[in-house]
């Protein structure tokens, strides 16, 4: 299923970039996008998990840079 | 250049970063013309100058003490926090080592200069980032927040994506249009700008359908969903823009690629230089001192901040323009592209039929008077275009016979008018006395009267635009399903170079599929087109171009940019941003290279310290970032 969120405190484009290969290593995340830009993440992941998975995807953004969080 | 408000988080950055100057200003002079050292008695004399240097130097790292810290620990090592961070450290650790051999202890002033100037940097990078995020965020004010379900007599304010199609939505004076609707009642005057960039309002009444992201000018309207929000029109252009910068263009990914292997080839290389020649010539302080220099240097932050930032600030400015442009590999291919197709109808031509000609000139308004008497209840778009050129009402009332494939024949007893093609004044024994292909004919009471001739109208800037492409070395082509001759007249009317006619919408893609196959490798074909019938040739060609395309769902999927504007002028306008953009990233990859790798080399030769190499870090980075933002600029 593929969902919509918003990222703040990105505030560079490698770092966006860092954070999107991250959080494409989180278990049960097909595909992710992070747009630096428009500060938007556009992530394809299994629905049954969405939770628990976007709690791993958060993490994966604090990896990179502490200040980030996914507004949900 | 960076004239807008600060948020509170770069307000503070703001104080900080300019405290932290005062105190190293003060601390410098101090330094220079007290001896600090001499607070405390020799062994330790190095000590009050450290503590005051290093007070400073917490007060203005300690974020990026912490960034790098949380990096170490999550197995990121190198990123610039922690090159900016070895490179300081490493200057208070070899003041301290030599103070504490009786030296001069010195460096400390550099150690907190490294950090001052990187957070400058910084700064300077975040707050542009915000500038082009704002330039985005402006062409995404339409979406709508609100929209008014009327159901079962009552309204209530609900978000628009939670009205299914076939309800019934009422849209205020003064709002925006939320969803894409039909009007049931009511009748308005709507204003497309900001999805078309059409400034004159369109008058709706009951039947108009209406897109989503207009503004409702002046009176209220009820109107049946036609579409849910999420395939509306405001959405597809959303998702669009959002989804613009995905696409990486070959610089971005040059630069990324890059990024991964510069960085710890530097760390490498600077160990290296702190320990070999070290055990060769026993001086290890100057080496590492050199070392650190060249750690500083050697950051990519000037490239990997400015490149992609060039790119967003192009699409920022070309969204302004109405110009969407879905990935900065389309702005690199436009900046190249050098084959452009035309289609013909509603592309070079209005797409709508009107008179150019009428003869014998002198006798215009008669001849027009009569044709429209006869057209008069025909709605046919030749009918409506000499019904237009006449403008004014027709009161006489003649009993119209249709015949068909002819044209019309119109008596009132008296007179008997003709109006049609060759074949039905002939029939009637009247002699034309001037042709001309394809003219609609006209005959009062037997007798020639004139000719009308009604065609397809070439848009008013078609010449200058081609004109324009011509004088870049652009090949122009015009593919047409029209006649020869027709499109003959219209490339001879807007300089277009080569023409193929005739073409049915399947010969079209072969046509486009023969050129793109014949292509030259340095040649990137453009195809524009109105997005009517024209998806599969959009998708086929290089960059695809749909033109005044809001409405036209297929053609915005199939397109790589999309004009809102039906005007060919931003057709230049977007290849113009697109070049700019190009030239500045090409700039700034090389001048930061190359000032990098000068610095690289003096610092290692030991002919530069480390304040060049600050230069060579925050100073190129800042003067990239200024340059990336000169895109947006006339």
């Amino acid at each position: 299923m593929k969902k919509v969120y918003k990222v703040e405190n990105v505030d560079c484009a490698h770092c966006a970039m860092a954070m999107q290969n991250f959080i494409l290593k989180v278990d049960g995340v097909e595909s992710a996008t992070l747009n630096f830009l428009t500060k938007r993440l556009t992530i394809e992941l299994d629905e049954s998990r969405i939770d628990e998975i976007m709690v791993e995807v958060e993490k994966a953004c604090k990896k990179v840079d502490r200040e980030v969080y996914v507004v949900k | 250049m960076l004239n807008f408000k600060l948020n509170k988080k770069q307000k503070n950055k703001v104080i900080r970063i300019a405290i932290a100057l005062f105190c190293f200003v003060v601390l410098f002079a101090l330094s220079k013309i007290f001896k600090l050292e001499s607070a405390f008695n020799k062994p330790i004399g190095w000590l009050f100058p450290f503590l005051l240097w290093f007070a400073l130097y917490v007060f203005i790292a300690y974020d990026v003490l912490i960034k790098a810290f949380y990096n170490l620990k999550n197995g990121r090592i190198f990123d610039e926090n922690f090159l900016m961070l070895i490179a300081s450290l490493g200057a208070f650790a070899l003041g301290i080592f030599n103070g504490a051999s009786q030296r001069q202890a010195e460096g400390f002033d550099e150690a907190v200069a490294v950090i001052i100037f990187y957070q400058i940097g910084q700064f300077f990078e975040q707050v542009a980032t915000e500038k082009s995020r704002k330039s985005i965020a402006e062409l995404l004010d339409i979406r709508p927040d609100h929209a008014n379900l009327l159901k079962d007599n009552q309204i209530s304010s609900v978000y628009p994506d939670e009205i299914a199609v076939g309800e019934t939505i009422v849209i205020y004076p003064g709002e925006k249009i939320p969803l894409d609707c039909t009007v049931i009642k009511g009748s308005s005057t709507i204003d497309n700008k900001s999805l078309t960039g059409e400034s004159l309002p369109v008058d709706v009444s009951e039947g108009s359908t209406l897109l989503s992201g207009g503004l409702n000018l002046t009176s209220e309207l009820v109107c049946r969903v036609d579409k849910h929000f999420y395939d509306g029109t405001v959405s597809k252009i959303l998702d669009l823009v959002e989804n613009a910068s995905d696409k990486k263009s070959k610089a971005e990914g040059f630069i990324e690629r890059f990024a991964k292997y510069y960085t710890p080839s530097v760390i490498i290389l600077a160990l290296l230089t702190a320990i070999i020649p070290s055990l060769i010539f026993k001086n290890w302080q100057v080496w590492v001192y050199r070392a650190l220099s060249f750690l500083v240097v050697s950051c990519p932050c000037a490239l990997v901040i400015s490149v992609p930032m060039t790119f967003f600030v192009a699409l920022g400015k070309a969204s302004r323009s109405r110009i969407l442009i879905k990935g900065s590999n389309y702005l690199e291919l436009l900046a190249r592209a050098n084959v452009f197709l035309f289609d013909k109808t509603g592309t070079i031509t209005h797409g709508n039929f009107e008179v150019t000609k009428v003869f014998p000139e002198e006798n215009k308004e008669e001849i027009l008077h009569l044709a429209c008497i006869a057209e008069k209840k025909s709605s046919h778009p030749i009918a409506l275009s000499i019904m237009k050129a006449y403008g004014k009402n027709i009161e006489e009332d003649y009993t119209l016979t249709n015949l068909a494939g002819l044209g019309v024949m119109a008596t009132d007893g008296e007179n008997e008018i003709l109006c049609g093609n060759a074949t039905l004044l002939e029939n009637n024994g009247v002699d034309i006395l001037a042709k001309c292909e394809g003219a609609v004919y006209i005959a009062k009471n037997r007798h020639f009267v004139g000719y009308i001739v009604i065609a397809d109208t070439v848009k008013s800037e078609a010449n200058r635009v081609i004109g324009a492409l011509n004088n870049q070395n652009c090949k122009t082509v015009m593919l047409t399903g029209d006649s020869q001759s027709v499109a003959e007249e219209v490339c001879k009317q807007c300089n277009i170079s080569q023409f193929k006619a005739q073409l049915l919408p399947q010969d079209k893609v072969a046509e486009v599929e023969k050129i793109i196959n014949q292509k030259a490798p340095n040649e990137v074909v453009c195809f524009i087109g109105d997005g009517i019938n024209d998806a599969p040739v959009l998708m086929r060609s290089d960059v695809g171009i749909a033109m005044g395309a809001i409405g036209s769902d297929a053609a915005i999927e199939a397109a790589d940019v999309v004009l809102m504007k039906d005007n060919l002028s931003d057709i230049l306008t977007a290849k113009k941003i697109a070049k700019k953009a190009l030239k500045i990233v090409k700039q700034n990859i090389v001048f930061s290279i190359t000032v990098k790798v000068l610095i690289l080399l003096l610092s290692l030769f030991g002919i530069t310290n480390m304040w060049f190499s600050i230069f060579g870090d925050v100073g190129v980075a800042v003067i990239a970032i200024l340059n990336a933002l000169r895109v947006d600029k006339n």
